[in-house]
């Protein structure tokens, strides 16, 4: 047991330390996975600490919970595949965040009489866990296409919304300002669980890299504020560097898609724009569909070749197909590289992870800015699944919804082959004029099924 | 152990700007493991589920905190194996390197 204060500060301060370390550590992937092993021992120290501090007792419970947690934790951790990833991570931010409105709750209920300080902590510690909590439960079920990814909107939504919000500060203010009672914080987690659900909800699967983030800004400051409660330093930094990477993610996420994070939350995108293009595709140019075979031929003979994964590539499971399809190819000794647009895919960075599973050597993957000139010089640009990434709209045409976004600039290339299912238009409902170019054909299908005969073709080529 | 209010949020301003100057030195490449990562970090509400659950006195409080420790160790276990298991798979190309390209 462990009774000097001074000693269990220190012991808090090497988890810090272990954190911040785990974090630099993944600036490069070379040794990111050395930090998050030093990030682990610092948790471990952590965890070590509380439990010899002074005072700690119902082990039974302790015991019991932390097994059940860590038995739930190994098998979600190991048998998740990676598409599935941010269906994961936000299952991770919505524990977390209830974690946090529950040890709240708890204290809510034991400290009698309790400060100022300490009511303003346990209210925000409880608002936004809860909210990050049922906000994540729903991204996880649109994710996991339990419920529809598509917007769901109602009329008067956004007001609706907002006065469930106004109903969850009310509670706080009124538990601020005095109460005691237990009621008033457990319908302040009730309005702000409410709220969570209601504000995922209308947002659509594109602009979960958005949600994602946010929700993960608000796990920690959740978990920072639950550390005023405690009078925790461990908790306070620790909870304040997860709201960073995620505040920061956020804003990242929004500039990538050239809108506003309020834009994002509240603009229900998909819903509006269904209509918009469609006149546009009567202007007499039309869609070019194309064989296995004929692609084949084209990448036969390409020097350079570059691969634009999308969400397509993801929900078919064919990045280890689009591997062997390059590996094939640079047998033949043309050189292949993947775009990565940053909010390609559901999460942020999405297809670097899709792609390294797939044994992709990271050294090929280039990001936008730094792949962009280099389509000029390309033969063959291979989108697999991307839509909304590639539409030229988003330079030409300010009366598109995503005019403004950067793009990659795949209709550079000399010629373009799309891989797609079908030809409904993307998940932001926006019809891609890059499918209209005369460099432009479309391999329909199957995104793996496609992927598998390119390789047979290319293999008889 | 009461820290002065004023000391937390001094501390807490200052996490904030550290948060923001390491992370911004991550690449784009590595985002979803700085997710999980973070995931993992903010795993350390794990601490206050033990103070809440290791000092209850009361069965309301037990079960509060008893959902919070497990919620809490799934998010420590569950982050850090899935972060670890994603980093694994980010190579650089294997030995033999393939004649050059053009």
């Amino acid at each position: 047991m462990i009774s000097d204060p001074d000693v269990v500060g220190l012991l808090y301060l090497v988890t810090i330390v272990c954190f911040v370390v785990a974090l630099r550590f993944l600036s490069s992937p070379k040794h990111a996975r050395k930090g998050n092993w030093v990030g682990g021992a610092g948790m471990l120290v952590a965890i070590a600490t509380t439990l010899s501090l002074e005072g700690i007792g119902n082990w039974a419970w302790i015991v019991v919970g932390g097994l059940i947690g860590t038995v739930v934790g190994l098998v979600g951790a190991r048998t998740v595949r990676m598409t599935a990833m941010p269906q994961m991570v936000a299952i991770f931010n919505g524990v977390g965040g209830g974690a946090a409105a529950l040890v709240a709750l708890a204290e809510w209920h034991n400290t009698v009489d309790p400060g100022g300080d300490e009511r303003v902590s346990i209210v925000l510690s409880a608002l936004i866990g809860s909210i990050s909590f049922a906000g994540s439960a729903v991204a996880f079920a649109k994710l996991q296409e339990l419920v529809s990814g598509r917007p769901i909107v109602f009329p008067g939504q956004n007001i609706f919304n907002a006065l469930v919000l106004i109903g969850g500060v009310a509670f706080g203010i009124a538990a601020i300002a005095g109460a005691e009672e237990q009621w008033v914080l457990v319908a302040l987690i009730a309005c702000a669980l409410v709220f969570g659900v209601l504000f995922v909800l209308p947002i659509g699967g594109a602009d979960m890299p958005v949600v994602i983030s946010m929700l993960n800004a608000f796990t920690g400051l959740a978990a920072s504020a639950t550390g005023f409660v405690l009078d925790s330093t461990v908790l306070i930094v620790s909870g304040m560097l997860v709201g960073a990477a995620g505040t920061l993610l956020t804003l990242l996420m929004a500039k990538a898609m050239n809108r506003s994070v309020a834009n994002v939350l509240f603009g229900a995108f998909g819903q509006v724009q269904t209509g918009v293009g469609t006149a546009r595709a009567d202007d007499g140019r039309t869609v070019r569909a194309t064989t296995a075979e004929d692609v084949a031929v084209q990448l036969s003979y390409a020097r350079k070749v570059i691969v634009v994964p999308g969400y397509g590539m993801a929900v078919a499971q064919a990045q280890h197909d689009v591997r062997q399809l390059a590996d094939v190819l640079e047998e033949r000794g043309v050189e292949v590289l993947y775009a990565i647009h940053p909010v390609a895919g559901r999460m942020p960075g999405h297809m670097n992870v899709l792609l390294a599973e797939a044994n992709v050597p990271y050294t090929q993957l280039r990001e936008m800015d730094e792949i962009n000139p280099e389509f000029a010089q390309t033969d063959v640009a291979l989108v697999i699944g991307a839509n909304d990434v590639t539409n030229p709209a988003a330079r030409s045409d300010p009366a598109s919804p995503i005019y403004g976004m950067p793009i990659l600039d795949v209709d550079k290339a000399a010629s373009i082959v799309v891989l797609k299912r079908s030809m409904n238009p993307g998940f932001a409902g926006i019809d891609n004029e890059l499918y209209l170019d005369p460099k432009t054909t479309m391999l329909f299908g199957d995104a793996k099924e496609s992927v598998l005969k390119l390789i047979a073709a290319v293999k008889a080529t | 152990m009461s820290v002065p209010l004023v000391i937390e949020l001094t501390i807490l301003v200052l996490a904030a700007f550290l948060g923001f100057e390491v992370i911004s030195k991550v690449p784009t490449m590595l985002h979803t493991p700085l997710m999980s990562g973070a995931n993992f970090i903010h795993g350390i509400v794990i601490v206050g589920a033990i103070i809440v659950l290791g000092g209850a006195d009361d069965t309301f409080t037990k079960v509060i905190g008893f959902i919070a420790m497990v919620l809490a160790t799934a998010n420590v276990v569950g982050g850090w194996f899935v972060t670890d298991r994603m980093l694994g798979m980010f190579k650089r190309r294997p030995d033999p390197p393939k004649g050059s390209g053009k």
